[in-house]
This record gives structure tokens, C-alpha cells and sequence, in this order.
């Protein structure tokens, strides 16, 4: 028999979990890559075991769904599951296949400087065992035959005056508090911002026991009616998205909650941290209509205007991107997939909110695709067809969600020349003024490295965008263009451009890195899969000590994951495959 | 000179600082960019304006005029206007000081005899004891064998530098174009009189390529090739700290690796902070083209080395990386003045790693070449005409090669001629040696 694939999914949410259980049915050999302790993501978002919950599911959809698909990959003998492990880099191998280094040229063992072959994906440069902001991790490295990449999107938050201040919580932020800790941010909370999502962050709020008094929309009532053709529900029911939107507008009802379409949050004020906060009626473009100011009482605020990719890694491994959705404003920028999810880059698939902000029935459906594609799956199974379908059904989604919540052009009225952009920096709107509107400042390295703004810990995640968006309407992209196109040896200009993906220590990043897993090991003639062997680096001759880390990660693993076994519960047209070796 | 036409080609700090001094020498000065000015290899380095890393020679005579040009230049800058006075508070210049710290007791005697022959030259190099060097840097390692005390030593935020350099440069006249590419030269009876860009020819006296480690393709387009080439660099840059390292700190083996021309990989430990509290950590030196791929092996080797010198920064988050490519010449000196073989065009390039802290100074010599007047230093030593940068055999007579045939430029306009292919050189950019006009 030939070796199973190795497949390596980054990212555990409800994306990378599909891509991972298809991936496994289709007969491959898995490596599940997640920072947190348990999959799940942002959208499954689980309790610490700490707090033991006797209904983890309470405040989640699609629970048992996804709790049973959990159980399977995790206890999959094939299956990896690396939690708190970090891709803090990739690495991409030459193009004429000689292997990522000449052997020697960079000190680096020999085994590390073996050949590749072409057409590889990057090379994972990995943390293990601890969080994202953790210390002591080990540095490992894992070459897989196809990497799936599943990382997710964050929320993203407009500035405005105020923005800055203690209890001002992004949306995301604001729920996986209440999500995953149970905490409230405040007892009085405004939700605003734009799209669908305000109402399950509104929801999570109520349930855990906050006083919502309004949810704003900043679409106008003509924009989201436009976008939906006003026939959301029924689009939405195709992916199960309805019920969860239904029970959230319950709850916002039961609740009394006041949901108000064209309006924001324009301001925020309070000494020291939000005391109050004025919202304001907005034109279709988002410009704020003059008179329409009102002043409301909070304690909290949790601001939401849609999401943004996390394109890091793909950037990193050098993934075509496609351009913004028409209405868009701003870097709507996602990873270029073909039918079956892959990328520019031979051997790189993508999935879930990577390539288009469609929700989690959408994401699933593409990481499945995604990972029986990576594993070698045939084209043409039925399954493959149902998720396709699926997923096709996910994009149209995706496509209404951005026609009917379109960031309006006109925020950046909103903004005076003290409020601050950048939050890590404390950059403010006067000196980015001024720097795009200097002849000799404004590209956007140079604007960068003058106002700092985006040099900060969140190295731009949360003003990136912003501040892209900014530059473009002084110099009018077209004019300006060329500044950013790429140069042999000068990277083009993306605020997602972050050769160093996830903070790693001086220390962490001093010590060597070990092969996780050589996937040059293939699996011995007549041994059956599922072989605890197939886990253990096959260089633990070489390094002992590697490898009995190894092992033991791989102990701690199992020991985590459910000892149900799921062969056969899987209907994959190549099982034929693993008996017939 | 009043009239004459200058086209500065690369708006990084060398072309900002070479377009201010011929500007403010009343020349009509346009620079010209393909890309957005100082968004390369300015903006991609750390900000060196150094004297403690150079050996007695001409480019420590170089460097000695660029530290006692920055403050003349920058004060000149802000008395212009409260806007360019802000400006050069964005400069961050820091006269900081260099410590250069020996680890081995090889080290310690090379760095003892290398301030010796520095202090000849009238650069202040000042022996530290373990006491004053922990004075001055807490964090240092005690296990060091010498350290010297550079207070010369300064530093910049160098895409700042390049835009003071550069808005002044307009103030006094000139004009910037960028986002437009150079595609071709046009010679008349072997003299450069134009460079054909995408949108049309612009017609000049006097061209200076100041394109650093482009220059090499960009002579090579012009149909003069001189051996520049790029030379990668990687720093690492930690979440902000408190005060921790005070001067630039470095290796005493950075010297060695600066003046080495090996292609393989050479690290060294630089350490310093910057404004914000970031402290910024190289040195790698990789001679691979313009292969701009993260090599995170590089980057450990750099992250071990910056530990031997500072062992308690192995807890400090690095939240990113960059790396860029300096103008190396195999002699490790600028090439600064006139092509001797294509009249019209001039050179002012090759710093490899010290282009921020030599630019003023370069720019200087330029106008002192242009305009005829008695250079401020020996410009000899940064002549095209030598051997490592037209190859063997230059020093007596540069012998024509067949990519540049001069032949061609003594016909006249090549408009004509070059038409048809100028849409070939837009599709192979990345393969400029065959890119050369009139080919």
C-alpha cells in the first residue's frame, strides 16, 4: 500500500473540525492544530473543564452536532489533535524543490535539511503545549503532504470617538466572555454595529443576566432589506442559520430589547471608563444624520462591524487573495479558493471565514470539502456533491450577508482629529492625516513606521483594516497603486502581512526546533492504521529526549480525547483501502 | 549648474539625501520612484548612523562626515518650517552610543586592537570596566571579556529620516514622481539623455542611480552593469519593555560578519531599543537574491545570539519580524560618482548596511562631484571604475560587454527601436539581465 496522506488542519473551529473528521474518513493520516485547549473555535466556544458545566450547550447551537463530530476526530486513531500549539510561522519551501535550505547554509541539522519535494506545502514552525501568549513552549516543526488552513476571522470594530475607553468590548470579545466564562461585561449594555451577528452577542448577553437596552444596526432599513430581497429567513433556513437567529430576535423580544436599524454609536464618554454613549440616526452611507444625537446611559459597549479574515497564514504561505466584495469598503480581502477549496498554492486548502464571511454551516461545509479533497478523496463521491451544494449555498449566503451590511463610506465622519485609531499605539486620526496627505510619508511602510499606528501588540488586527481603508481615500488608490505592488524582494503591502504569526519568545524562538512528525515515515507493508507507531516521530533514535516529549504530548492527547472508536461509522468509498494494505 | 536636469532614480534615503543637496544647490531635481519613497530598504533596516562598526578607511571617513552632517543637516531641516521642525522630531535621531561587547577572549583582543586603531583616526572609542559596563547597560551579560564605549554612535527611525531628507528636497524645488518604473535608457552619442518610464520618456543631464540594491538591475536596464547586489537582513522586534537596553549593543563579532563576503549566513547580536520601548534585535546577513521568505532558522540563530549578550530578554515576546536587502558590493565600499563608460549617468549606491547613517554624507560628495568642488573627503576610493564593482580586469580600461554596446547609442534616439519592447520588459522584471535595452 501506499502511505495515508498527512494532512495538517490549522485551526479547530467549526472549519478546520469538518475538514479534519472528512479528512480522516477519506483515509488520512491528521494533524489537528488548535491555540486553544479544546476545538470549537470561536463559534463553539467552550467553558474552561474548570467550571465543569452541567449544560455546556446552553448558550450554543448545533451543540450535539458538533460535540459528536468532536468525539470522533479526537479519538480517531489517525488523528493528531494538538491543542495549545501555536503556528507561529510557515515556511515555504524553493520552488525547484531543493529542499528548504541548502543542507548546512543555515547550521541546521541535517534532518531538517532534507530534501522536499515540489509541489509541498509550507513547513509548520509550531509552539507546543501552551497558549497563545504562553512561555516554555517547544518549538517544533511539521512537514505535511497538505495543509488545511482554517483560522478564522475576528470582529472587527470601527473607531470613534471614545472607542478607547474600559468598557468599550468588541462584539466577539463581549460574548466569548459570557460564552466561555460565563461574565458579564456590564449590567447596562448597548450592542451596535452591523450584521446579524449583534443579535446572537445580544442574546448571549441576556442570558447571562446583562440589561441589553438596545441593539443598533447601522444599516439603514432600505440597505438590509435590499441585501436580503427581503427574504432572509428563507435563505437562511437552508443553513440552519434561521433558528439561531429566530431564537436570538426571541429572546431580544421576550426581553424588551429595542432593535433600531440606521442607527450607531458615535461617541463614547465616561471618566476613566464608558459612562454614557451618544448614538446618532445614520444616512444609507453611514454618514451621520445632524440632530438625530441622543445620549444613553451604559456601562458597557459592545461594537461589532462585521469580520475580518485571519489571512496571516495564508499570506504567509503566499495565497492569492481575492479582491473586495462590491459595497465593500475597506480590505474585504479573502483567500482565493477554487470548487474544491484550494488555494494558489499547490497543496494549501482553505476554509471557513478565510474565504468568505458565510458563518459556521457554510464553514463546515467547506472544511469538509476542503479536507477530503486534501486527503486525496475521490472528486465525484455523492457526500462531496450534498457539501458542495452546501457550501455553494454558504457563498450566496455570504454575498447577501455583505450586500445587506455593507460598511458605509462615510464612517470615517465619525472620527475627530484627537480619536485615536490605533488603540495599541495610541495613534490618532491627525497624525495619519498627516502622513497620507505627506508626499514623502505616505506609503504605507513609511506612514507605518511615522505614526506607528499598527506596530502595536495587536500588530494591526484591529486598525489594519482601518487604516488601509484611510489611506486609500487620500491618495485614491488608483493614483497610488503601484506603491503597492509587489517588487522582487519587497512584499506587497497587506495589513495581514505577518511573517511572525502568533508572539514567540526570545527564548521559545532561540532553542532548536524538533520534527514533530516525519512525514517522511511511511507506514511499514501490512501494519494497520491506527497503529500507535504512526504518531511517534520516527527520529526518536536520533533524539531521545525529542521524542519522549513527544510521546508524552501524544499520551496527554489521548487521554483527553473520548476512547470511542468510529471505524466503519464513517461511509468513505476508499475503506477498501486500509484492509486491503 | 543653475538649470541642469537631474533625475534621481529610488526616493530611499541615499536618492532623498543625493535630491536635497543638488536641490538646495539650485539643480532641478525630480525624483523618481517605482515603488512609494523609502517603502524599501529604508524603511526594512534599523536606523544605523554608526562609526564604531568601521575600520580605519575611506568608509569610516565617510561615515565620520555623515555623523557630523546629520545634526547640521537636521537643524537646517527644522529651521525651515514649524511643519519640517515637526518633521524632524519624527526623525527620533538618538545620539545614543554604541557598546561593543567582546564575549571571548579572542574577541576582547580584537575589539582592544580594533578602538586602538579607530582612536588614531580621532574616533572616540572608550574601553569600559565590567563596573561601568553594568553601569551603563544592567542587563548585559557578566560573562563578557571587553567592552567599548562608543558615544558617537547614533540612531534614527530611518523611514522618518528619508522623508525629512526628502520633503525638504521638495521644499527647495524638487519634484517627486513615484509608482513609475524605469524600463530603459535612451543614449545619444554615448551619453544618457532619458529614461523611458510607463507613462512616456524623461529627458535629463544628469541621471543618478541611487537604487540601492536594485542598482545592480537597474545599471544592468541602462546598459551600464555595476555589481550591486542584495544581501538579506532580518531583525526581530519584541512587545514594548521597560527601559532595559540604553545604547545600540552589540557582538564584537558583527564586525566581522559586516566586513565578511561570505554568501552563507552570518549572525550577530545587535541589541537596541527603540522610542516606543520595542526593542529591536538583528543581525543576519544571507547573500539569496530578493528571496524574501521567512527562514524562521534565521531567525533563531539571531534570537541565540541576542541571548549570549542579553540572557534575560529569553522571556520577551517577539511580535514581529522583517527582513530587507542592503546594496552589497564584493569590496564592502559605496560606489559614489560618474560611470566612466555612459556619460550622464552616476552611481550612488552599494552602502550594503550603512546607506541610513552614509546618506548625508553621500549626498554630499555627489553634489561636491557634480558641481566640481573640492570634495569634503577623498572621493577616489568610492569610484565606479574598480574592480569589484565593473569586474576583473576594470582598473585599466573597462572593456565593453556585449549587453552594453555602445555601439547602439551612438545611433541616436532609440525610441524607435526600443518600442516593441517595452512590453516585453514589463512581463520579466524578475529577470533584468535580460532586460537590458537595445538588446
Amino acid at each position: 500500500m501506499t502511505a495515508a496522506r498527512h494532512v495538517a488542519v490549522v485551526g479547530a473551529g467549526p472549519a478546520g473540525l469538518a475538514a479534519a473528521h472528512a479528512a480522516l474518513a477519506a483515509g488520512a493520516r491528521v494533524t489537528l492544530i488548535d491555540s486553544a485547549e479544546q476545538p470549537g473555535g470561536q463559534y463553539h466556544r467552550t467553558l474552561p473543564e474548570a467550571y465543569a458545566a452541567e449544560r455546556p450547550g446552553e448558550l450554543q447551537h448545533g451543540w450535539s452536532a458538533f460535540e459528536r463530530r468532536r468525539r470522533q476526530v479526537l479519538a480517531h486513531p489517525r488523528c493528531t489533535w494538538l491543542p495549545e500549539t501555536s503556528v507561529w510561522a510557515l515556511e515555504r519551501p524553493d520552488q525547484d524543490g531543493e529542499g528548504t535550505e541548502r543542507p548546512g547554509r543555515l547550521q541546521e541539522r541535517p534532518d531538517q535539511a532534507r530534501k522536499r519535494s515540489v509541489g509541498a506545502p509550507p513547513r509548520l514552525h509550531l509552539l507546543c503545549g501552551g497558549p497563545v501568549d504562553g512561555s516554555g513552549r517547544t518549538r517544533r516543526t511539521l512537514d505535511a503532504d497538505a495543509l488545511v488552513l482554517a483560522t478564522g476571522a475576528h470582529d472587527r470594530v470601527l473607531p470613534f470617538p471614545g472607542w478607547q475607553l474600559p468598557g468599550v468590548y468588541s462584539a466577539g470579545a463581549a460574548q466569548a466572555l459570557a460564552k466561555g466564562e460565563r461574565v458579564v461585561v456590564g449590567d447596562r449594555v448597548v450592542v451596535a454595529g452591523s450584521g446579524p451577528f449583534l443579535l446572537p452577542v445580544a442574546a448571549s448577553l441576556l442570558e447571562a443576566g446583562s440589561r441589553v437596552r438596545e441593539v443598533l444596526e447601522a444599516g439603514t432599513p432600505g440597505t438590509v432589506a435590499r441585501g436580503w430581497s427581503g427574504r432572509p429567513w428563507e435563505l437562511a433556513s437552508q443553513l440552519g442559520k434561521a433558528a439561531e437567529l429566530k431564537d436570538c430576535a426571541a429572546a431580544l423580544a421576550r426581553h424588551r430589547v429595542p432593535y433600531r436599524l440606521g442607527r450607531a454609536v458615535v461617541e463614547a464618554r465616561g471618566a476613566g471608563r464608558v459612562e454614557e454613549i451618544v448614538t446618532a440616526r445614520l444616512r444609507p452611507d453611514w454618514s451621520v444624520v445632524p440632530g438625530t444625537e441622543r445620549t444613553v446611559t451604559v456601562d458597557a459597549l459592545c461594537v461589532g462591524h462585521g469580520f475580518s479574515p485571519q489571512l496571516e497564514l495564508p499570506v504567509a504561505a503566499g495565497c492569492a487573495l481575492r479582491g473586495e466584495q462590491p459595497g465593500r469598503g475597506g480590505t474585504g480581502e479573502f483567500v482565493a479558493v477554487d470548487d474544491e477549496q484550494r488555494t494558489s498554492v499547490p497543496c494549501v486548502f482553505a476554509a471557513g471565514e478565510i474565504t468568505g464571511i458565510a458563518g459556521a454551516p457554510a464553514a463546515c461545509a467547506e472544511g469538509a470539502v476542503a479536507g477530503w479533497t486534501a486527503a486525496g478523496g475521490a472528486p465525484s463521491v455523492q457526500p462531496l456533491r450534498v457539501l458542495r451544494r452546501s457550501r455553494d449555498q454558504g457563498r450566496a449566503f455570504a454575498r447577501r450577508l455583505a450586500r445587506a451590511h455593507p460598511v458605509g463610506a462615510g464612517w470615517p465622519g465619525w472620527l475627530r482629529l484627537d480619536t485615536v485609531v490605533c488603540r495599541c499605539e495610541e495613534t490618532d486620526y491627525r497624525a495619519l492625516c498627516e502622513a497620507f496627505t505627506s508626499a514623502a510619508e505616505s506609503a504605507p511602510r513609511v506612514a507605518k513606521l511615522g505614526t506607528r499606528a499598527g506596530l502595536g501588540p495587536c500588530q494591526a488586527r484591529i486598525c489594519g483594516p482601518t487604516v488601509t481603508e484611510l489611506r486609500d481615500r487620500f491618495a485614491g488608490r488608483a493614483a497610488d497603486g503601484p506603491a503597492e505592488r509587489p517588487a522582487d524582494g519587497l512584499p506587497a503591502a497587506t495589513p495581514h502581512r505577518r511573517p511572525i504569526a502568533q508572539p514567540i519568545r526570545l527564548g521559545e524562538l532561540a532553542s532548536p526546533a524538533a520534527a514533530l512528525i516525519d512525514d517522511e515515515q511511511h507506514l511499514p507493508e501490512g501494519e494497520q492504521l491506527g497503529d500507535a507507531s504512526d504518531q511517534i516521530p520516527s527520529d526518536s533514535k536520533q533524539r531521545p529526549s525529542a521524542s519522549d516529549q513527544t510521546r508524552t504530548e501524544d499520551e496527554q492527547t489521548r487521554s483527553r480525547g473520548e476512547p470511542t472508536h468510529i471505524e466503519g461509522e464513517q461511509s468513505h468509498p476508499d475503506s477498501e483501502q486500509e484492509s486491503d494494505s | 549648474m543653475n538649470g541642469t536636469r537631474v533625475v534621481v532614480l529610488g526616493a530611499g534615503i541615499v536618492g532623498a539625501a543625493c535630491a536635497r543637496e543638488l536641490a538646495l544647490a539650485g539643480l532641478e531635481v525630480t525624483v523618481l520612484d517605482r515603488g512609494g519613497p523609502g517603502a524599501a530598504t529604508t524603511s526594512h533596516g534599523e536606523g544605523n548612523v554608526l562609526v564604531s562598526d568601521k575600520a580605519p578607511g575611506p568608509e569610516l571617513r565617510l561615515a565620520q562626515l555623515s555623523r557630523r552632517l546629520w545634526p547640521e543637516v537636521l537643524s537646517a531641516i527644522a529651521d525651515r518650517s514649524p511643519t519640517a521642525a515637526r518633521r524632524v522630531e519624527a526623525v527620533e535621531w538618538h545620539a545614543k552610543g554604541g557598546i561593543v561587547v567582546a564575549t571571548t577572549e579572542e574577541g576582547a583582543h580584537g575589539l582592544t586592537e580594533f578602538a586602538a586603531a579607530q582612536r588614531e583616526v580621532q574616533v572616540r572609542a572608550e574601553a569600559l570596566t565590567a563596573d561601568a559596563l553594568r553601569a551603563a547597560e544592567p542587563f548585559v551579560t557578566p560573562a563578557h571579556t571587553a567592552a567599548v564605549h562608543y558615544p558617537e554612535d547614533a540612531q534614527v527611525q530611518p523611514a522618518g529620516a528619508a522623508a525629512a531628507l526628502l520633503t525638504d528636497a521638495l521644499a527647495a524645488g524638487a519634484v517627486l514622481r513615484t509608482g513609475e518604473e524605469v524600463l530603459a535608457g535612451v543614449a545619444r552619442s554615448g551619453r544618457l539623455t532619458g529614461v523611458r518610464t510607463p507613462l512616456g520618456l524623461l529627458e535629463a543631464d544628469l541621471f543618478v542611480n541611487a537604487a540601492g540594491p536594485w542598482s545592480g538591475a537597474l545599471a544592468a536596464r541602462l546598459g551600464a552593469p555595476v555589481a550591486v547586489e542584495p544581501r538579506r537582513g532580518d531583525v526581530l522586534v519584541t512587545t514594548p519593555l521597560p527601559p532595559t537596553v540604553f545604547h545600540k549593543v552589540y557582538d564584537a563579532d558583527y564586525v566581522g560578519a559586516v566586513g565578511s563576503s561570505e554568501e552563507e549566513l552570518q549572525t550577530s547580536a545587535v541589541v537596541e531599543s527603540t522610542r516606543a520601548g520595542s526593542v529591536l534585535i538583528g543581525s543576519s546577513r544571507r547573500r539569496v537574491g530578493f528571496d524574501d521568505r521567512l527562514r524562521p532558522e534565521v531567525l533563531s540563530a539571531v534570537a541565540a545570539k541576542a541571548l549570549r549578550l542579553f540572557p534575560s530578554l529569553a522571556g520577551v515576546p517577539v511580535m514581529r519580524a522583517y527582513g530587507g536587502f542592503r546594496p552589497y558590493v564584493p569590496d564592502h565600499l559605496p560606489v559614489i560618482g560618474p560611470d566612466p563608460r555612459l556619460a550622464g549617468l552616476w552611481h550612488a549606491s552599494g552602502h550594503e548596511g550603512a546607506g541610513i547613517g552614509l546618506s548625508v554624507g553621500t549626498g554630499r560628495l555627489l553634489r561636491n562631484l557634480v558641481l566640481e568642488e573640492p570634495p569634503e573627503i577623498d572621493t577616489h576610493p568610492f569610484r565606479v571604475d574598480r574592480p569589484a564593482v565593473l569586474g576583473p580586469g576594470s582598473e585599466h580600461g573597462w572593456a565593453p560587454s556585449p549587453t552594453a554596446e555602445p555601439r547602439q547609442r551612438d545611433t541616436g534616439p532609440l525610441q524607435q527601436d526600443t518600442g516593441p519592447q517595452e512590453q516585453q520588459h514589463r512581463g520579466e522584471e524578475q529577470e533584468p539581465e535580460q532586460n537590458q535595452e537595445g538588446t
